[in-house]
């Protein structure tokens, strides 16, 4: 790796963290903005224009408060708890593509932190991994509720990564490879596994509502029943690392989601833009524009995917906790198992069939 | 020394040094995040040694799917302080018999044990990746495959059969 490459993938590394970052923060904008919509009221207005300034007066209040550990807590525990938090939610974003390639100068780099031939199962680990931050904050509080918030997060995300898990077998069982930038280059002209995988995309989406304890699997912090859940005891910029760990997971799941079923950077007529862009500026700089023109494809498809998480949240009231498992367990894992039958069988006899007729 | 060996040192160093803070430690919550920290130089290791697949399935299986079990049950206990200082004396000279005995067999294994040595011509440095490891597995391998994934059905079974409610039983 040279010089260049390296400035381009460092740039892109940069990018990639600082716009996880700065759209996790105006989430928070948004979702107030649309929960005023939904309920019809205006919803946060005062600091800015329409209200843009809210992420930064918020932020700068839960800086300034009083940072306060409870007496009986376990210390470290209780500070590494909201460190764990941010620190999966922000590692996924390495292996998402972004774009497809950059040049300069002759090089071409991937818009892509890491390509690696593991990317999912890389993701499946982070995601694995996100029940770490809230089950020691909510053990290190050293308080029933927070304990019991615990317990439901770690229960709910072991019962729904199964049938994520095994949503994600049907999608790589056409694809035949777990690298992301190859799951979207497959999917290039309007090839998108939306049209072959529904059943899947449907568990997949309710999984991934489930991992990121959103309403309505928002369990492990139903304020009805547990005060706060997990984070009662917390305070400060503790609490805001927490809430902030949700909207960065909520984008990250939904990049990733348009990633396996929307086709990532893909959009219809990508071509024609290409050459078009490419007969007019000349292969270097037409290239860098259509590259740039499907990452911000690839940004309204995941942002149109954060705006469904908070639709949702405004429409559909919490589940109990026995419908949550019954959903889980005797609902989602039979389904995705009938969807990897499914398509076994389309991809060992209906393809075929297909392919023949078709030439 | 070049960067991947000291790194290498420096990965043992740490793999050991948490392997040794979860016998050292008192609180059983601690055993178990420095447990999972264990994991996770492991799968350093196994990336060292260019198996990204392992690695991987190392953080999702231990790390992310049986810890976070072994948590789930350890944060039920209530462990007190003062029931920590049960153990008798009979119990400790047994452990540490019973320890010292494995580590002597261990110890001897080791000094046994031939290591072919790494021949550069024939290594083949993609082994590991997820595309040979598939090919061994479904083609050399199929049949020790297929009996493993029939044991663990088998077991997740049982284990079904044991967690379901039997008819008449108290309903909580």
């Amino acid at each position: 790796m040279d010089l260049t490459e390296f400035l381009v993938k460092t740039a892109t590394i940069f990018a990639v963290f600082v716009a996880t970052l700065v759209i996790a923060m105006y989430s928070t904008w948004a979702e107030r903005k649309v929960a005023g919509f939904i309920q019809d009221r205006s919803g946060p207005n005062r600091a800015g224009w329409g209200g843009l300034l809210q992420p930064l007066a918020d932020a700068g209040k839960m800086f300034f408060k009083e940072d306060f550990i409870p007496a009986l807590a376990n210390k470290w525990l209780f500070i590494a708890g909201p460190s764990l938090a941010m620190l999966t939610a922000m590692l996924a974003s390495a292996v998402i593509p972004f774009g497809s390639t950059i040049r300069v100068a002759g090089h071409e780099v991937p818009l892509q932190g890491v390509e690696s031939n593991i990317g999912i199962l890389y993701v499946f680990g982070v995601v694995a991994l996100g029940v770490y931050g809230i089950m020691v904050g909510g053990w290190a509080s050293n308080n029933k509720f927070s304990l019991l918030g615990a317990i439901r997060a770690a229960s709910q995300n072991i019962s729904y990564e199964v049938a994520m898990g095994l949503s994600l077998i049907a999608i790589l069982m056409m694809s035949s490879s777990l690298s992301l930038g190859e799951i979207v280059s497959q999917q290039h002209g309007m090839n998108w596994n939306i049209f072959y995988q529904p059943l899947g995309f449907i568990i997949f989406i309710t999984c991934s509502f489930a991992e990121c304890n959103r309403v309505p699997f928002d369990l492990p912090e139903c304020e009805t029943e547990l005060v706060g859940g997990y984070h009662t005891e917390y305070g400060s910029m503790k609490l805001g690392f927490y809430l902030f760990a949700e909207y960065i997971n909520m984008f990250i799941s939904s990049a990733i989601i348009s990633v396996l079923y929307f086709g990532g950077y893909n959009y219809p007529g990508m071509d024609f833009v290409y050459n078009q862009l490419v007969n007019a500026l000349g292969t270097e700089t037409g290239h860098n524009i259509a590259t740039l023109i499907g990452t911000a494809v690839f940004f309204g498809k995941a942002l149109f995917f954060v705006f469904f998480y908070m639709w949702v949240r405004w429409t559909i009231p919490r589940f109990r906790y026995d419908q949550l498992m019954n959903l889980g367990w005797k609902k989602l894992i039979p389904l995705a198992i009938l969807n990897i039958l499914i398509t076994g069988a389309a991809v060992l006899f209906l393809k075929p069939v297909i392919t023949a007729w078709l030439n | 020394m070049n960067s991947v060996v000291s790194f290498f040192y420096f990965l043992s160093f740490l793999t050991i040094l948490s392997a040794v803070m979860v016998v050292v430690s008192r609180n059983p919550i601690h055993s178990v995040l420095y447990l999972i920290l264990t994991f996770f130089t492991l799968s350093g290791h196994y990336i060292l040694l260019n198996a990204q697949f392992l690695a991987a399935v190392n953080i999702i299986v231990y790390a992310g799917a049986i810890m976070v079990l072994f948590l789930f049950v350890i944060m039920f206990l209530n462990m007190k302080q003062d029931q920590e200082e049960s153990k008798t004396n009979l119990t400790k000279i047994a452990a540490t018999i019973v320890g010292g005995t494995v580590f002597v067999i261990l110890f001897g294994a080791y000094r046994k044990t031939a290591i072919e040595p790494f021949n550069p011509q024939t290594y083949d440095s993609q082994i590991g990746m997820i595309e040979s490891l598939g090919h061994m597995l479904f083609r050399e391998y199929l049949l020790p495959f297929e009996l493993a994934s029939i044991l663990l059905l088998v077991a997740m079974v049982g284990a079904v059969l044991l967690g379901k409610r039997e008819i008449g039983e108290r309903h909580f």
